[in-house]
């Protein structure tokens, strides 16, 4: 409707001098990305840096988003009421709801508009102003259809109120309307009217109202012929105009803003017990007549004549082309599917048409920094595709808070798509890592139920320990609690946390059994045995026996199943000598140990217990 | 609860502030503060209250909450406190704490003073800088004590430079939301399920006394303490669940009421009846805990329309502190006497409300559906 059909728009790119090189560019969703290119390089070139940026090219979308934004919300929210109506109301109550959301979705449209015109009168800036007020009445055009279609497609109006609805309709959208085109075109008469119809609960039938009015244009008529208003030429043409004289009404076509304007007059005065499927053939002629060969039709002419037509996928494509976003025809389609109107013909790739407008406007949504969570139930309510669209979508949302990433995980997990909530903790949780947040990770791995992230942490953990002789983070290893089960290299991890609690504590029983019982169970990594045979050591070396005798032949037993099955040829490593050294000296030492530990074991056990 | 007024304000909001009204006054909160989130370019807003009673011509949900004055803001406004009646602490997602300053005679705000770098990974001498977002802020003015995802606590003073003493590493997960208990003392949730208390009075970066969940170690986002109780916390977790806990006695919670269906953001005591408690949450809805035993004004609940819907509270653990002397009420649930009312104050089911401010008779909420909701009659 407003799109211009004169020259594109000219964006000059900074800093890349179009004279001397060239531009290379790709689509993106929403957006272009631009940036300097030389395609033939000729030798006597001299490679001078050209612009080293990367341009992302955009609609100027700023002058009306915030704005079009609100609409895009409150919509959002009559859209998914819609959904949720109820399958089982059936008939006249359906209806009634399903012209509520209409009247809804046109009230959101009419609220856009008038913050808009505000804003435009408001401008500044004169171009700023020209692009509001073309803003408006893009959104004038769309609610000026949306009504149309409400009322031929939703109301369905019979023959009768048809009439009064589409006067209502005009009525709504002629803004320059000044007194004198009111009288004449039809508020002297609606008195008479009004009273004429004895709405609403109109008891009347169509064919007694018809009878009426046939019987006062039978009157108007006689006036006309007897000369009544001869004495004055603008009541005799007032007259030709109530007798609905086509000649007439178009003599005062620049008080008729519009052909649809001139139709319903033009009905209003000679059928107003129009049917609905009659409509088209007055429309046609109307705006034949209107336009006399001056102009051919506006895109907006067409896609009011569709609807006249009855021909819904016309107008739904007609706007398609015409708009320059998907909301209006996604909304208006989605409706009209509730309203059981779309035939279901499959577009070639699957998905109906409603569902294709929708995942089209949604996928925009995704595309927009903000309003990404709108579209999640658009997508929702795609049976056939949405899911898989979602899926795509939301692993692509940039997390740059904890916050934001768990309203998407909500998102996912709400849906059962674990494996984006699995792949979305991964990156989290190795954000974590890299970032020396290991809680952080182990609370990512627990909530992905991710063991092997959740083992990397553990050894992660555990290395620190070897290099420093202590626990970091000792508040998250002491309070694992059940998630402690999610991985063996955890669990390990929070008893051998445990073990040193208990030695800490003095209660050298305890601790000497469960790191026994660490070792035997395997939960312990081969790695780390020989750290907890050193930690054996103090507790051989204590002076009451610690260890039993079978608890001591167990340690030998782990102590011989390391030193065997470490493999021997270090030297082609270049191994330093001294840690051989320190090794061996290790082994010996624990062997002396477990050895004393042993005899003592034995001698204590096979004493008597005194009486 | 009579009327609550919507308005879309084309910026999803992440957290709402009334002003405080200056002590003694008997006028109800006219002014209000809301950060936004999730924008290219992010703004602290303030917003006055008119006169109510214009509703729109067709008796929509008009909000008649004017803009005064907004001003830009780098990354998202993770928490937002009033310092004072003019100035307004904000925390950033980029790691930065900005005190802003609000000029009355002008209407607009400016920047009063920011401590940049506030919160890090990885600090700026290194080339491979990182910031972290700043997650939680109280005020007690002149002090300020901020956490973030970096498990840092800072302490700092209006107009000191430097922070007065700050606690790295004190938390090896992301703390979520600090509050006071009592002066020196300062209160944390993390994302591991524990509340550790912190003095500053004593040196040392270790945690005075720990209390965790039992079972599941579910994150806790959101804390605070009950204006008159100081020993008495409630907070807000992952899956919705609010507890109660005496800091005094024991290590767990008191009681665990389940709540939402999604993350709880924000956990209200009612400052001057804290027999009454606001939840807010991921699931789009806001809800009102009445706890009182007053019989009579229990009743009138059950009177006030269609759209509130009252469910009853399911206590999950119950501890019953008989040597208490003074019992709050909070503290005693018992399931068969002292029932929690609960009403869902929001008219629809909406996208996340992410926060919610209470003062006198008026509550405030903003939600991920781009919408500020205000109502001044919460008790009517």
């Amino acid at each position: 409707m407003e799109e211009l059909d004169g020259e594109p728009t000219l964006t000059l790119i900074p800093g890349i001098n179009s004279k001397k090189r060239q531009m290379c560019f790709d689509w993106g969703p929403g957006e272009m990305l631009v940036c300097e290119t030389l395609f033939k390089k000729k030798e006597k070139e001299e490679k001078v840096l050209g612009c080293p940026f990367i341009y992302i090219v955009r609609k100027d979308i700023d002058v009306y988003s915030r704005i079009l934004r609100k609409l895009f919300n409150e919509s959002h929210s009559i859209f998914v009421g819609l959904q949720r109506i109820e399958e089982e109301s059936a008939g006249k109550s359906r209806k009634a709801q399903l012209v509520r959301v209409s009247k809804n979705y046109r009230s959101v449209i009419r609220a856009c508009m008038e913050e808009m015109h505000q804003v435009a009168i408001a401008a500044q800036d004169p171009v700023c102003g020209r692009q509001y007020s073309s803003q408006v009445s893009i959104l004038s055009a769309m609610e000026l259809i949306w009504n149309l279609c409400e009322i031929l497609f939703i109301e369905v109006a019979p023959a009768g109120p048809l009439l009064l609805h589409l006067l209502d309709w005009v009525r709504l959208h002629v803004c320059e309307m000044d007194g004198l085109s009111a009288d004449v075109l039809g508020s002297e008469n609606p008195n008479k009217h009004e009273n004429f119809w004895n709405l609403p609960g109109n008891t009347q039938t169509l064919t007694e109202l018809e009878l009426k009015w046939q019987h006062w244009h039978e009157e108007c008529e006689r006036h006309l012929q007897d000369g009544t208003f001869a004495s004055n030429p603008h009541l005799e043409s007032l007259c030709k105009v109530m007798l609905g004289d086509d000649n007439a009404l178009l003599e005062q076509k620049e008080l008729l803003s519009n052909w649809y304007h001139f139709l319903v007059t033009r009905l209003l005065y000679s059928h107003p017990t129009v049917k609905p499927i009659e409509l088209h053939f007055y429309a046609q002629s109307s705006l034949d007549l209107f336009l006399g060969g001056d102009s051919g039709p506006e895109p907006l002419d067409n896609i009011l004549m569709a609807a006249f037509e009855f021909d819904i996928h016309q107008v739904i494509k007609e706007c398609s082309i015409a708009l320059s976003n998907w909301w209006f025809v996604a909304h208006l389609t989605d409706l009209l599917d509730h309203c059981k109107l779309l035939h279901s013909h499959n577009l070639y790739f699957g998905s109906n048409m409603r569902e294709f407008l929708l995942l089209e406007y949604a996928s925009g949504l995704f595309a927009h920094h903000s309003l990404w969570q709108l579209g999640v139930d658009y997508f929702d309510h795609c049976p056939e595709l949405g899911r898989v669209y979602l899926e795509l979508h939301i692993e692509r949302i940039p997390l740059n808070t904890e916050q934001k990433a768990l309203k998407v995980l909500r998102i996912c997990e709400r849906r059962q798509m674990t494996e984006q909530v699995r792949s979305i903790c991964k990156i989290l949780a190795m954000k974590a890592v890299c970032n020396n947040r290991l809680g952080s990770a182990l609370s990512w791995s627990i909530r992905a139920k991710d063991a092997a992230f959740a083992t990397l942490v553990s050894d992660r953990f555990l290395k620190d320990y070897c290099e420093r002789g202590s626990f970091s983070d000792l508040d998250l290893i002491d309070n694992l609690g059940p998630a402690m089960m999610l991985s063996d290299r955890l669990t390990f991890l929070g008893k051998y946390r445990e073990f040193h609690r208990l030695y800490g504590e003095k209660r050298f029983l305890d601790a000497a059994s469960l790191l026994l019982s660490l070792m035997t169970s395997q939960i312990a990594p081969r790695s780390f045995w020989m750290t907890l045979l050193t930690d054996a050591l103090p507790l051989l070396e204590q002076k009451q026996v610690i260890f039993s005798a079978e608890q001591t032949y167990e340690l030998m037993q782990c102590l011989e199943d390391l030193t065997t099955g470490r493999p021997e040829p270090r030297d082609l490593e270049g191994q330093r000598p001294q840690d051989d050294d320190i090794e061996t000296t290790k082994v010996e030492m624990l062997r002396l140990a477990l050895a004393r530990n042993l005899a003592r074991a034995i001698v204590k056990e096979g004493t008597l217990e005194g009486s | 609860m009579e009327e609550i007024f919507a308005k879309f304000v084309s910026q999803k909001i992440s957290k709402t502030r009334w002003r405080p009204v200056p002590p003694g006054s008997l006028q109800p909160a006219e002014t209000f503060a809301t950060g936004s989130w999730d924008n290219e370019e992010n703004s602290v807003s303030l917003w006055c209250i008119g006169d109510f009673g214009n509703l729109s011509t067709d008796g929509g949900f008009e909000g008649d909450h004017q803009l005064l004055c907004d001003i830009k803001h780098h990354g998202d406004v993770m928490d937002l406190q009033f310092l004072d009646q003019e100035r307004i602490v904000a925390a950033s997602s980029t790691g930065c704490v900005t005190i802003f300053l609000h000029h009355p005679n002008n209407q607009t705000l400016s920047v009063s003073q920011e401590w940049v770098g506030a919160h890090y990974h990885i600090g700026p001498g290194s080339p491979s800088y990182r910031s972290a977002p700043c997650t939680g802020i109280v005020c007690n003015s002149p002090e300020i004590v901020t956490v973030g995802e970096d498990g840092r606590i800072n302490l700092f003073r209006v107009d000191y430079k430097e922070a007065v003493r700050t606690i790295d590493n004190a938390d090896s997960s992301t703390l979520h939301a600090v509050t006071f208990l009592r002066t020196p003392e300062i209160l944390t949730v993390n994302s591991i399920g524990q509340l550790k208390i912190w003095d500053f009075r004593q040196q040392g970066s270790e945690p005075s006394q720990i209390l965790s969940l039992t079972g599941d170690r579910v994150p806790l986002h959101c804390v605070d303490r009950h204006p008159n109780q100081q020993h008495v916390v409630a907070t807000g977790g992952q899956d919705g669940m609010l507890s109660i806990w005496d800091v005094r006695q024991g290590s767990m919670p008191v009681s665990l009421l389940k709540a939402h269906e999604a993350e709880m953001w924000e956990v209200h005591f009612h400052p001057s009846n804290p027999d009454h408690l606001f939840t807010c949450s991921e699931d789009g809805s806001l809800w009102h805990w009445d706890a009182s035993t007053d019989v009579p004004e229990k009743s009138s609940l059950f009177h006030q329309g269609g759209r509130n819907s009252t469910l009853l509270a399911h206590p999950l653990s119950n501890q019953l502190n008989v040597n208490q002397s003074v019992i709050s009420s909070w503290l005693s649930t018992d399931p068969a006497k002292d029932r929690i009312e609960i009403t869902s104050l929001l008219p629809n089911r909406t996208l996340s409300v992410n926060s919610l401010d209470v003062l006198g008779s008026c509550l405030l909420c903003g939600t991920d559906a781009e919408a500020i909701y205000v109502t001044r009659q919460l008790f009517s």
